[in-house]
């Protein structure tokens, strides 16, 4: 099956991409693609016009000058896992991202193009969210900057606007945190049934400083607070377990034929004490 | 209809296309490389993968429009015939392949994979293979095909 | 590999594929690579619904729409609405629904077909369904078999309760006699689940009028060119002899591709109206609907025993989904089941049942083992519930009650002569392979500390019937065609030969495994061998490719036709050798003067003195060919021991196979590469059913995971390397020993897996968990075995 008739744009800058987003009250944004265009084929939906943004140069690059590693939205999965920079600053970031899809998928897909698409099993959103991430959005007024509390909206719903693009995501350096991504999925090529993004800074063998994002377990990523609270001055695997306890707090997860709610929580918290653990390197 | 130009297994091809055209569709009918296959609708099984600009793709998620400019390596590129590709070899010797459908998109993942990996280990191979399926071998032979291929191209230990 | 391999002949030894070349450089060609000139692309409008009246159907918009050049309905289609035919009426009541190409007012499961548009491409054919007006008035939709049989909604109306057929069979003493002496009884209900086939390549068909004489051509990603043409034939009308049916490379099909499938009688219906080629390609998520699925079955199984273990008895009622409609062997697939149930054990009773069910699903039929994955399943399962009533090791259990290596031939209960087998010896073989001991040592150590994960150790010792089979037993059973297999030899003028088979293979390497097996006998080398197949206009008898019959009866008439072919070339030499064809002895692909060595003729010497026909006895025709129908004496009855080491994560239930030993033994092997390959597909299958797969429906009907992206089959990383290896046991039924294997992977593991997770957690209270062992079905299980051990203890 193939995509039905569309009009196509192929963007070579930002602004090319923002008037033809302007020239459309049915456009899409096609990135990296890999979600888009399985859509598209089998029919899910069908947009009047695409936006290829695939080419601009200027939204492709990863700049870790200052004290944020700066990562343009059409950086591929492939160059943001391999970055030395994310490596070095924003771990989290690179170890979630080796778990998206496939190596054919991560050599196409953004991104930029998987936060703004915000499927809510994706890996990559709850660690944009935990690390305070910032969204550069371009519009028709120029670019503002949303905070990753304030991007993620519901599921398939961020807030980069009709005439928008996504244009660069900022990480806060991290060096020197320990961080895990736990993806938990049913097969290599499923999507993940619970993740936990989980990223601690150690003081003397105990966990000073936590930050834990879950994938899947709402309509948008959840930052784990209570359970970053509760990990303050633990050293052992004992008190690891008894803050994790908390990561079902206040989720409000939806059931699917992978898990119900009630094992939706209790995955959220027997995964969430399984990343800190080996984010801590507590065992 | 969108003019594109396309390096394809190293000759230039060039035609007019409409943008939803997949790019998997029009070197299959267009360009005649029928070797690259489909296999799926939802980029799982990988069967269409092939090689732009030296890394592995699905060619059924790129619009044909997307790869203006860029060069596709094919199944039916990587060796003449006479010649075989190292990776096809190690199929051929390690009976890596049955029915031989998901084969192309295979020998094009493992060509990445070794690319980037001379010398993995089992199971990089297997996490390198993940976005290709296999009904037939159960994998077992292909993981030894691509340990086998790795030896031939002079990385393996 | 660790048998010993005589290298004289290429009989029994791992040569490299044949085929490998061209599938390896994409030199390949797949029915969706035809392109004819003229061609119209085929789109079909599918039921969204499961159970619906059509209350208005009119295709005549899409007319209008670029590059439509036809669309039908039932309505426009008449008389070309060919019906779909069932050859397996398994009982004379059986209640066979008509089964029409396009729906006639009703639709009775997702992906049933409504109408067809032809356009001259296929995007604007896709394009213009969104063009036809349809409305639907949707009905209940009948989707659980208990629920079905109890009546009310019907998916025909002349099926009443929604019963296809009743098939009681029951031998060997009366099972409730030999149950009141039981000490024990257990029983048990599983779902043995639904499974999409999901091969690689999708299916495809071309069917192209030829001249005018009502001829056609048909390409089709088939497994069953030959069967095909027959019922293509008795459907459309079209002169057997006037039909051409071309199997080209076929990209797997695991009894999927066994059928005749509506949209093959559409696409060659429509080419003979419109006199043009007409071609269909599905996608996957159309395939996922509308190509039959295989299993479903819920069956509920007894088995009775002394307090020491002996069998006595074996009692099974089935339900078996028939989905919708009848497809071309749906009814028969439970009671190829049907024999295997007792497996390897003797027992003195047997009382089998099975109601076949119509639901709104897509049809069933035939997926890899058919039949005996469900019932090797079940006894496997039971078996190793018996043992844990009596508190026996499992292995000690099967060990008391399988037949002993010294008392083949054996008739089972169920009727069934094995002829050869050794179970003690693959058990014994896997068993070391396996290192039992320090597995049930880390098993014990994992139970004492609490761990985490625990490890459980499945076993299965299974045995299949395959080779499908004598005509005159499946004439029995109802099944309407025969059984056998047809095989040519020619030797051309050039020394070369062809082969000429009636299977039919998708992935199996016969070119080189039947070139393997002519050579050994004719001496000609292995490359000298083309094998045509799969073409009934080149290969036109043939029972094509199913059941694991290819080698085990295929085999047959190839060796059969070689000899012919040599006692034919045996006249001639002996004649240019000036001598009787007794004093000839045939070795190496020489005839030779017994006792004067140095009077000899090559083989390829005689096919060209057959060829140019100067010089021939009297009375022997010119060329040299040979030819064999066979009709196979039995049935083929591979087996083997599968071990499996199941690691589950009892807080997650994240299950994870960590190492796998199967020993078959398949008597004789041809080319063991290929053997050893078939097993690892088995295996992955058969650990997809245990782990992974499972087509699932919600309560209307409308399938809940039917693309890939959702119904999950194995990916590499998924599975480990298997450990795998042979007995060699050979069959004294067939004359090269052999037996079939394609499907013994498939059949064996998927109670080893399940039997290792329940070993695994039987201390907390687990006797059983469903199929697919998900991590959530995993967790629950554990979760219900607390809750009622904290019952219990309360």
């Amino acid at each position: 099956m193939i995509p039905a008739a569309f009009d196509y744009t192929r963007a070579t800058t930002v602004d090319e991409a923002l008037t033809a987003l302007a020239s459309s009250d049915d456009a899409k944004i096609l990135g990296g693609g890999q979600s888009l265009l399985p859509v598209l084929r089998q029919r899910l939906n069908a947009p009047e016009l695409i936006v290829d943004c695939s080419a601009i140069d200027e939204i492709k690059g990863i700049d870790a000058g200052g004290d944020k590693v700066t990562i343009g939205a059409g950086a591929t999965h492939h160059a943001v896992m391999n970055d030395p920079a994310v490596k070095a600053s924003v771990e989290l970031l690179a170890q979630a991202t080796e778990t998206v899809a496939d190596p054919q998928i991560r050599h196409r897909g953004t991104l930029g193009g998987s936060l703004a698409h915000a499927d809510p099993r994706a890996d990559q959103p709850p660690v944009a969210l935990a690390l305070d991430a910032e969204f550069t959005i371009a519009g028709p007024s120029g670019k503002r900057t949303v905070p990753a509390s304030e991007f993620f909206i519901g599921p398939f719903e961020t807030a980069v606007g009709e005439d928008e693009l996504l244009v660069s995501v900022a990480f806060p350096k991290y060096d020197g945190w320990g961080s895990h991504y736990e993806k938990f999925n049913r097969t290599a090529q499923a999507w993940s049934i619970v993740g936990i993004a989980a990223a601690v800074r150690m003081d003397g063998g105990k966990i000073a400083e936590a930050r834990i994002g879950l994938t899947n377990v709402g309509g948008t990523p959840v930052r784990a607070t209570a359970v970053e609270q509760a990990l303050v001055g633990a050293s052992s695997m004992a008190e690891i377990a008894a803050a994790a306890e908390r990561a079902s707090d206040g989720i409000e997860p939806f059931a699917d034929e992978d898990a119900d709610v009630e094992f939706r929580k209790h995955l959220a918290r027997v995964l969430t004490k399984r990343a800190v653990a080996k984010a801590a390197g507590i065992e | 209809m969108q003019h594109i130009s396309v390096n394809v297994d190293g000759t230039q091809y060039e035609g007019d296309v409409e943008p939803r055209t997949l790019l998997v569709h029009w070197l299959r009918n267009e360009v005649g490389k029928v070797g690259t296959v489909v296999g799926c609708d939802t980029s799982n099984c990988g069967a269409c993968t092939i090689l732009m600009n030296g890394r592995s793709v699905k060619s059924c998620s790129v619009l044909a429009v997307q790869a203006d400019g860029a060069s596709v390596t094919t199944i039916q590129g990587i060796s003449t015939g006479d010649d075989w590709h190292p990776v096809q070899t190690a199929f051929k010797e390690c009976h890596g392949l049955q029915c031989g459908y998901c084969t192309p998109g295979m020998v094009m993942s493992a060509i990445d994979l070794l690319g980037e990996n001379p010398n993995p280990s089992e199971a990089e191979i297997r996490e390198g293979l993940e976005g290709n399926l296999c009904r037939c071998t159960g994998y077992h032979n292909i993981v030894r095909s691509v340990e086998k291929a790795a030896e031939l191209m002079g990385g393996a230990k | 590999m660790t048998e010993t391999i005589d290298t004289s002949t290429p009989l029994g030894r791992p040569i490299k594929r044949k085929e490998d070349a061209k599938l390896l450089h994409g030199r390949t060609n797949w029915t969706d690579n035809i392109q004819l000139p003229g061609t119209l692309h085929m789109a079909i409008l599918r039921s969204p619904y499961a159970h619906a009246k059509i209350t208005k159907l009119d295709v005549t918009p899409a007319l209008s729409r670029p590059n439509v050049i036809a669309a039908y309905g039932a309505d426009e289609l008449g008389d070309l609405n060919g019906s779909i035919p069932c050859v397996w009426p398994v009982v004379d009541d059986i209640v066979m629904p008509d089964f029409p190409s396009l729906a006639k007012g009703v639709v009775r499961h997702v992906g049933d077909c409504v109408a067809v548009v032809l356009a001259t491409d296929p995007v604007h054919a896709a394009d213009a369904l969104e063009a036809i007006e349809v409305d639907y008035e949707p009905l209940p939709a009948v989707v659980n078999m208990q629920d079905a049989i109890k009546g009310g909604t019907l998916v025909h109306e002349d099926a009443a309760n929604n019963v296809c057929y009743n098939y009681p069979f029951a031998t060997g003493e009366n099972y409730d006699d030999v149950k009141a002496k039981a000490d024990v009884v257990v029983t048990r209900q599983w779902a043995n689940q639904r499974l999409i086939p999901a091969f690689m390549e999708p299916r495809s068909v071309v069917a192209a009028p030829m001249g005018m004489s009502d001829e056609m051509t048909v390409w089709s990603s088939t497994q069953i060119p030959h069967v095909l043409r027959v019922l293509m034939a008795l459907v459309t009308g079209i002169p057997e002899n006037n039909l051409r049916i071309i199997a080209p490379d076929v990209g797997g099909g695991f009894g999927g591709k066994l059928q005749l499938y509506r949209e093959e009688v559409l696409v060659t219906q429509l080419a003979r109206k419109l006199g043009r080629p007409v071609k269909w390609t599905e996608t996957r998520s159309e395939d996922m609907v509308a190509t039959h699925h295989g299993r479903d079955h819920i069956q509920t199984i007894e088995i009775a025993a002394t307090k020491d273990g002996k069998i006595l008895g074996l009692k099974v009622h089935l339900l078996a989904d028939m989905g919708a409609y009848l497809q071309i062997i749906t009814p028969g697939i439970p009671i190829l089941g049907m024999f295997m149930y007792p497996a390897i054990y003797k027992m003195d009773a047997y009382d089998f049942h099975c109601t076949g069910v119509f639901t709104n699903k897509t049809p069933t039929d035939a997926y890899r083992g058919a039949g005996r994955p469900e019932a090797t399943y079940a006894i496997e399962r039971i078996v190793d519930e018996l043992a844990a009533e009596l508190d026996m090791d499992p292995m000690e259990l099967r060990k008391k009650n399988w037949i002993k290596h010294e008392e083949f031939p054996f008739t089972t209960v169920a009727g069934l002569t094995y002829d050869t087998g050794n179970y003690e010896a693959a058990t014994a073989k896997a068993l070391d392979l396996f290192g039992m001991d320090e597995l049930r040592a880390e098993q014990k150590r994992r139970r004492e500390s609490g761990d985490t994960v625990q490890l459980g150790i499945g076993i299965s010792t299974f045995t299949e019937m395959c080779g499908l089979a004598p005509s005159r037993t499946l004439g029995a059973l109802k099944y309407v065609a025969g059984g056998w297999e047809h095989a040519t030899i020619r030797m051309l003028p050039t020394g070369k030969v062809e082969l000429v088979t009636g299977t039919s293979p998708h992935g199996q390497g016969h070119e080189t495994a039947w070139s393997q097996i002519a050579s050994s006998i004719l001496g000609i080398p292995v490359e000298d061998i083309e094998v045509v197949h799969s073409d009934t206009g080149r290969a036109p008898y043939g029972m094509d490719t199913y059941g694991s019959r290819s080698l085990a009866v295929g085999g047959q008439a190839i060796k059969k036709a070689a000899e012919n072919l040599i006692e034919k070339a045996r006249i001639i030499a002996a004649h240019q050798l000036e001598c009787s064809p007794g004093d000839l002895e045939f070795v190496g692909g020489e005839f030779k003067v017994k006792g004067d060595p140095e009077k000899a003729q090559a083989i390829g010497a005689v096919a060209f003195e057959a060829f140019t026909a100067h010089n021939l006895p009297d009375g022997v025709e010119p060329t040299l060919q040979g030819e064999a129908t066979v009709d196979p004496e039995d049935f083929s009855y591979p087996h083997g021991t599968h071990l499996a080491a199941m690691e589950v994560d009892t807080e997650t239930g994240k299950v994870t196979l960590r190492k796998y030993v199967a020993v078959d033994d398949v008597g004789n092997q041809v080319n063991p590469m290929i053997v050893e390959g078939q097993v690892h597909g088995g295996l992955a299958q058969g650990i997809g059913q245990a782990l992974y797969e499972g087509a699932f429906y919600d309560e209307d009907g409308l399938p809940l995971n039917a693309n890939l992206s959702t119904y999950l089959i194995p990916a590499a990383p998924d599975l480990p390397s298997f450990i795998t290896d042979r007995t060699t046991t050979p069959s004294t039924t067939h004359p090269l020993g052999t037996k079939g294997v394609g499907e013994a992977g498939a059949i064996a593991s998927t109670p080893a897996i399940i039997n290792g997770i329940v070993d695994a957690l039987r201390p907390m209270g687990v006797t059983d968990v469903a199929m697919p062992a998900t991590p959530m079905t995993v967790w629950k299980t554990i979760q219900s075995a607390n809750q009622a051990a904290k019952g219990g203890q309360a």
